[in-house]
This record gives C-alpha cells, structure tokens and sequence, in this order.
C-alpha cells in the first residue's frame, strides 16, 4: 500500500507547552483514517499543521512522499490537500453559488483571469451545479450563507472542500453542532465519497467514527497513544481508560 | 433549463446591466448638456468619484483600509505635471496613462508594506507613506516647485485635436470619457473570477486560501490597480486645472475619501460614484449657508448616515424611481443597492 499523507516526529509547542509530540503517523492511499483524543489532544494542531496555517516546530510533513513542510496552505491544496473547518470558515456575504463556484474556477486555474465573467464558463457551471446537487443546495444557491441554517452552511463547508477535488481530505468534526434532525445528510455525504480520496477523519462522535473508520489512530497529549484497526483500537484497556471511558461517563 | 444553464444563468446575475445603471450614466452624461455654467464642479466631481471607485476596489472588494490614498494621487499629478510641463509627453491621453502608470509603479512597490498586518496597521502605513510623499515634494522644491507648485502647465489639445477650453467643457467630457472607462473595466474586473476572490478575501481570508487563493497576491494585484486608478484621477486633477501642488498630498484628501465611501457605501462601484456628488453637494449647499461652519454640518451628517444605516437610506432615496421602473420595466429592474456595508 502506498501511503497518501505521512508525518515524522512533528513537534509543535506554544511557548512552553507541547501540544504536538513526536508525532509520526501514516494514512495509507484510500484509507478510511480516524483521528480521535480527548479533549485538549491536540487533534486540530495537527491538522493545522497538516494543512498549514501552523508551521511545526520540526519534523516533516509528506504529501504522497513529497515534502510540503514549507509550502504555504493554497499551494498544498493546489497539490490535492483539502481540509474542512471544525467551525465553519465560509464568506457569510456570498452566495453557495459564488463560494462553491469559486473553489472550482480556482482549481482550474481561472481563479486570477480577471476579464471573462463568472458563469460563462460551461465546465465551471457544470462542476458547480453538479456539486450543489450533491450536496443538496440547489434550491438555496442565491442565498447568502449567512442566511443559511446552519446544516446548509455545515453542507456547503464539505461541499467547498471537496470542490477542490481532493487526492486527500481532511475532515475536521464534520458533523460538529449539527441538529440530530441534519445530521442524516452530512454523514451521507462524508460516507459517499469515492475510495480514491484519502480521508483522515477528526471526530468526537464514536458512533460516526467506528462505522466510517478503517483505520483509528489515538492521540494523548500530542503524542499517539496507540494506533489499529477498529475493533483492536476499541478493545485497548488503554484507550478505555483516557476515552471512551470518559465519552461513557459523559453519556 | 438544465442545472448548469440555471447556474450559469444566476452567476452572471450581479454582471447583467440594470436599467438604473443605464439610467445613471445617462443622467450624468445630460449634465454636460443641461449645466454648461458647472463645468468646473462637476469635472471636481467627476475627479473625486474616480478617486474612490479606486479605494472602492481595496476597501470595498478587498477589504483593505487605507488612509493614504492621496499618496497615488499625488504621485499621478505631478508625473502629468511634469509630463506637460517639460513637454515629454504632450498629448493628454497618452500622458494620463503614463501618470497612472508612475502610480502604479508606486502601488506594487508599497503594496508588499501594506498587504502584511491588520487594520491598523494599514491604516499607519498608508498614512505614513502619503507623508512622507508630500514631505519629499516639498524637499525636492526643484522638481516639484515645492509649496508653490507646479507653475505654467499648458495642455496641449486631446488627440491633438480637441483643446481645453476656459469654460473647462472639453475637461468635462473628457474627465467623463475616462471615467467611464474605467467604470466599466472596473465593473469587468469585480465580477470576474479574481473580482470574487477578492471579496472571498475579505470575508475570510483563512478559508480563502483553504481553496487554493494565493491570497497575497490577489491583494497586491488589486492594490497595484488601485493606485492606477488613483494615478490617473490626481493625473485628470492636474490636466484640468493645470496646476499641482503640495496638497494632492495632503491626508484631508485621503481623508475625504474615507468620507465619500462612508455616504454611498462600498463593494459596489457606485459607492464612489454617488458618494462623490453628495458628499460635493453637501459641502457646497453648507459652505454657501454657513462659510465658516460647514464642515460641523457634514459631520453631522455622517453621523446621521452610520446611526440610520446606509442601506436604509438608499431606499428610501430609491423608493420613488424604483416605484416608477417597477411599473415602466417590471419587478427585476430595480435600482440595485449596496449588499455589503463596511
């Protein structure tokens, strides 16, 4: 198996504290791939890092077995990584048309043609109608997202990532905050995507995580505790002792 | 109609021309012919609506504040100053160009300074550079003229063959003409891809570069032509009144630009437009009742403007044309408003 996204000995502090330790994890090509921790584990420091809004201390990042530790976050995209928001991150005076439509002009390189007009384009419109169908915002497409209920908006924050046309994707909470009654649609759409986007899937719901994930890997403290397949990862005293002991008390 | 025309159909929405936009350039086009006694406050005008259509493009769509536009401007007025004044290039089109050109050159050189930090950083850092432009003009008293200005500028006709006349009718139209001009290149530019990635930008420039924008550089291009424009207005400025002096740098210029912006609001390219007669209105109607007292008066009337709220104003400015085009053209052909306020 090739490996799609792979980290050695990340280390991230701020200031005194560590929140990334000695990190080196792999996400095999294809993969199916949970990272999980209690609170404060640092799971969205690697994925910032990952993507890179944070730069890490040392260590290296590789985006199949190239290394994009320096490469600033647009140019990591334009190498096929993608990543959604935990809270979402979109541009509350477009519309899901404009945002969407926006992600796909830049992805095939019109994004900076500042002379012919959006919507002339036949295989941007097609991309974007295809894609707000997909995600169930055709009908919503002329609103302003910040008009839109917050499912929408939850839709529309997969539905720009993936417009992007990911090799690897990076979920961060997906179905974070959103109403039991939508959560239907998000957790369709995150189980649809095709087998040759490689998913490294953050996620505090374990229900989610251990129908999705083929493969979990445990963050303590910015350092992994313990990584397998699902069944060995649920199994692990361990694990049981600083997660889903805690999810359970929580519950 | 199939999924892609529909999308295709509703992304050209904002780019399709309305009946009030026609409705407005015909409007301003009639003054040249209805107020030939105004000449010389409507090419004011016309100048100062150029200029904030220029801070319109980075404030506006960029979402980048600056109060040092007058840095660009002043740049483009001395370059037509001493352009004609030297007799290097003579004829004024030609020359307008090369002016915004010097600006711009000046624009992408300072662009790098202004794109990094927050707001308040740009604000220091436009503003320093304006001053330090105006305290160089007046250092360089021997290319500037220093206070007393550029001194003797005669312009040669347009093309050759059109030349400016005392009642300033040619300055006018021909003010008008590049207006327009670069009215409807702006208008190109805003809706385009890298139009709307700019306002992507400015709404969250985290996620903009999540897709792929190289954020930096879409900033520096719309700085860069920003000060183009800026240029070719401060260059118009010279052209038409035949004279530069120090204050083309002054910060009440940049200033009252801010204040042109606040009137007709931004992120629509009319902003500027209509902000510049209103706010010129303003100050003459004031300074005619009260010499000494106008400018309380257009603070009062900023204040008014941001405790009501622009949006609300505008319709009820727009309630009775639109009522009227509702009826002549239909539902869809109402004057557009602002959909961003600043």
């Amino acid at each position: 198996m090739t490996i799609a996204l792979e980290t050695r000995n990340l280390e991230k502090q701020f200031g005194g504290l560590r929140v990334t330790r000695d990190l080196s994890l792999k996400v095999e090509q294809g993969a199916r791939h949970a990272l999980i921790g209690p609170n404060g584990a640092g799971k969205t420091t690697v994925i910032n890092q990952l993507a890179g809004v944070l730069k890490p201390n040392s260590g290296r990042i590789l985006l199949e077995g190239q290394d994009i530790t320096d490469l600033p976050v647009h140019k990591r995209v334009l190498r096929g990584l993608s990543r959604t928001f935990q809270i979402n991150q979109l541009y509350p005076d477009l519309t899901a048309l404009e945002t969407i439509g926006l992600a796909v002009s830049e992805r095939l390189g019109h994004g900076g043609d500042w002379w012919r007009r959006m919507g002339t384009r036949g295989d941007v419109n097609g991309e974007i109608a295809e894609l707000l169908t997909r995600f169930h915002l055709l009908d919503v497409m002329n609103e302003q997202t910040v008009t839109l209920p917050y499912g929408k908006q939850r839709l529309l924050e997969i539905a720009v990532a993936i417009a992007a046309k990911p090799r690897v994707l990076l979920l961060d909470e997906p179905a974070a905050g959103v109403p039991e009654s939508e959560r239907h649609d998000i957790l369709a759409v995150v189980g649809a995507l095709p087998r040759e986007v490689t998913v490294l899937l953050i996620e505090h719901d374990m229900d989610l995580v251990f129908s999705f994930a083929d493969r979990i890997s445990v963050l303590v403290s910015g350092a992994l505790l313990t990584e397998g397949p699902p069944e060995q990862v649920a199994r692990d005293p361990q694990v049981k002792a600083v997660y889903l002991g805690e999810e359970a008390v929580n519950v | 109609m199939t999924a892609a025309s529909d999308v295709g159909y509703h992304a050209q929405r904002q780019a399709r021309w309305h009946y009030g936009e026609v409705a407005f350039w015909l409007i301003v086009l009639a003054c040249g012919f209805l107020f030939p006694s105004r000449y010389l406050i409507m090419t004011d005008i016309l100048r100062l609506a150029l200029f904030a259509m220029s801070l319109d493009l980075i404030l506006g769509y960029a979402g980048i504040v600056s109060l040092g536009h007058a840095a660009f401007f002043g740049v483009g007025a001395y370059a037509a100053g001493l352009l004609a004044l030297h007799g290097i290039i003579n004829e004024p089109v030609l020359a307008l160009v090369v002016a915004g050109l010097a600006a711009m050159v000046l624009g992408f050189g300072t662009s790098f300074l202004v794109i990094r930090g927050v707001d308040l950083t740009r604000l220091m850092v436009t503003l320093g550079i304006a001053l330090l432009l105006e305290a160089l003009a007046e250092r360089f008293s021997n290319v500037t003229g220093g206070t007393d200005g550029l001194q003797g500028i005669e312009m040669q006709p347009i093309f050759g063959q059109i030349p400016f006349d005392m009642f300033g009718k040619a300055g006018f139209f021909y003010s008008l003409a590049v207006l327009f001009v670069l009215f409807l290149l702006a208008r190109r530019v805003v809706h385009s891809p890298f139009g709307l990635s700019l306002r992507a930008i400015k709404n969250n420039p985290l996620r903009a570069a999540a897709i792929g924008i190289p954020v930096n550089r879409r900033l520096i291009a719309i700085y860069t032509l920003a000060a183009f424009y800026a240029g070719i207005a401060g260059a118009l400025f010279t052209q038409t009144t035949a004279i530069a002096s120090l204050d083309v740098f002054a910060f009440e210029r940049s200033a009252d630009l801010m204040l042109v912006l606040v009137i007709g609001g931004t992120g629509y390219l009319y902003g500027g437009l209509i902000g510049a007669v209103v706010f010129r209105m303003l100050q003459e109607l004031f300074s005619t009742i009260t010499p000494q007292y106008w400018q309380f008066w257009i603070g009062l009337v900023l204040v008014v403007i941001v405790l009501v709220g622009r949006q609300r104003l505008h319709r009820w400015v727009l309630y009775v044309p639109n009522l009227i085009i509702r009826q002549v053209a239909g539902r869809k052909a109402v004057v557009a408003v602002p959909e961003s306020d600043t």
